[in-house]
């Protein structure tokens, strides 16, 4: 589904050259959760945008379904590490918004916008402005938006990062069934978070970056049964993964 | 109006009320004479003396000052979109804006006059060439000044460029716009007082000039009070615009 190959991406600031990625190799399957985690600033949002479509990689190739990427990626839900929602509409207009940009009635996706909301728990802030939103929330409806076409791309920067430890956990079970976890048609999911818990609880591999300029320290399979429940958690396999991944970081830092 | 929006006021309205009683006992005791300032009762008793036909320079000026500030938006904010849309008309356009910008208006209004003859229309384009400048910056800025990342939005979902500035920039810019808008609101006052000053038939303007002339002082301060209740008119329903249509903005 998505195939990285040798990506390096420098930024040109106006303080100098900024080398965020360095030869970055991996693959995604189609259908795969894959999380990547990596300290802050390595370059994850970064590669995130590289896969969209958004910016062209510096040096390397990407191809997602089989074409190099050359521009904006279609079919991708998109979730920035920061809500970004449209400040003069209403929360439902914006998980809308998708809809309207790709030229298709809006009107015919408002149930579908609706139910989401509902579904992270926002049921009765559709009519509320953004700002009337906590951060969270506010993170929780730009998920909406993202899920609304139903794509079967997934891109996740850090979706759940503002969010309490409780709803953090809903919302990855609630992840898991949009993805698709019991059912044998999945989407394809790269998952950027900083938290290690989430990344093993989710994932089917975890790409572990080193700092910057960001490269592949590790892929680490996470061979954990399926569907995950919140004893999933509390397993000896889980720790050994998650104690793993923690030595990785820590020795790359 | 709410009880606590009356309170809000209430330091304002005191003041202004303060500085009335002051204006009116103050200058006789000084033994200033009326002809060069006149108390507030004679003011507002010249106001109200309909023996002038107020109702028709009012009528006039206000023309000039709604069409100015008309003209002054609409070719404002289309200036502003031609800015943003295309860096060739950015180009093109932006140093010869910024010349007409710094050209004193007041020394073009006999040139208009000359033009254009007597009349509301003149006026109207002073006042429109006095106030467009800020809404061409202000429509630019909002629609270019605009979180990368919220264009990136545009590009996932794959939006042509005039979707993404429909949906997006556009709305983006509404407050920037309004703000304009309220500096556009005074400065068209300025522009149709600075031509009828010039040059006119009727308007405050013309009221006060001959006002001054006749050594009618009561009369030309009744004049400024009536534009500056038009002013304050105009600036107030932008103002009341903005809040309704840019319920999201933080500017007040
Ligand atoms: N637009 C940009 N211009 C210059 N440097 C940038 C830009 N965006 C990100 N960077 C730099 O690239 C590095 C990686 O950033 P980012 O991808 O946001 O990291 P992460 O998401 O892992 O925290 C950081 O050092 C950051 O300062
Ligand atoms: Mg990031």
């Amino acid at each position: 589904m998505i195939v990285l190959d040798g990506v390096g991406m420098t930024y040109r600031a106006a303080s100098g050259p900024v080398e965020a990625l360095r030869s970055i190799s991996f693959r995604v399957d189609g259908g795969e959760l894959v999380a990547l985690v990596g300290p802050s600033g390595c370059g994850k949002s970064t590669l995130l945008r590289i896969i969209a479509g958004l910016r062209p990689a510096t040096t390397g190739r990407v191809a997602v379904g089989g074409h190099a990427v050359t521009g904006p990626v279609p079919a991708v839900g998109m979730v920035f590490q920061a809500p970004i929602l449209l400040k003069w509409r209403r929360i439902v207009e914006n998980v809308l918004l998708p809809a309207e940009l790709a030229g298709l009635d809006p009107g015919a996706f408002r149930g579908r916008a609706l139910e989401l909301l509902r579904l992270v728990g926002l049921g009765d802030f559709a009519d509320r402005l953004p700002r009337e939103l906590s951060g969270g929330m506010q993170q929780r409806a730009a998920l909406c938006r993202a899920l609304l076409l139903d794509p079967p791309l997934l891109l996740m920067d850090e979706p759940f990062g503002a969010l309490d430890a409780m709803t953090r956990d809903e919302l990855n079970l609630e992840l898991l069934r949009v993805w698709g976890e019991g059912s044998r048609t999945r989407k394809t999911i790269v998952f950027v978070t900083h938290s290690i818990v989430e990344a093993v609880f989710l994932a089917d591999r975890v790409v572990v970056l080193t700092p910057r300029p960001g490269r592949v320290a590790e892929l680490v399979p996470v061979p954990l049964p399926r569907p995950r429940t919140v004893e999933t958690r509390a397993s000896p396999a889980f720790g050994a993964l998650a104690l793993q991944i923690h030595l990785l970081l820590a020795r790359s830092a | 109006m709410t009880r606590g929006a009356l309170r809000r006021y209430v330091p304002s309205l005191v003041l202004f009320g303060a500085l009335l009683l002051i204006w009116q006992v103050v200058p006789p005791l000084l033994r200033i004479r009326e002809y060069l300032l006149p108390g507030p009762v004679a003011v507002v008793r010249a106001a109200l003396n309909f023996s002038i036909p107020w109702h028709a320079h009012i009528w006039v000026t206000t023309l000039e000052i709604l069409g100015g500030f008309a003209l002054a938006g609409a070719g404002g904010v289309a200036l502003g979109v031609a800015i943003a849309w295309s860096g060739t008309a950015a180009r093109a356009l932006v140093p010869f804006l910024v010349v007409v910008n710094t050209l004193p208006k007041v020394a073009v209004a006999p040139l208009f006059l000359l033009w254009l003859g007597y009349g509301v229309v003149p006026n109207m384009l002073i006042a429109a060439l006095i106030g467009f400048f800020p809404v061409v910056i202000n429509t630019a800025v909002g629609l270019t000044q605009i979180d990368e990342e919220l264009l990136d939005l545009g590009r996932v979902f794959g939006a042509p460029k005039w979707k993404v500035f429909v949906k997006i920039r556009l709305p983006n810019a509404l407050p920037y716009v309004l703000s304009a808008l309220k500096i556009t609101a005074t400065a068209a006052v300025v522009g149709a007082i600075v031509g009828e000053f010039v040059a006119s038939q009727a308007g405050l303007g013309m009221v006060i000039v001959n006002a001054q002339t006749n050594l009618n002082t009561p009369v030309a301060f009744a004049a400024l009070a009536w534009i500056s209740v038009i002013g304050l008119g105009l600036y107030g329903a932008v103002g009341l615009a903005a809040r309704a249509w840019a319920p999201w903005a933080d500017t007040p």
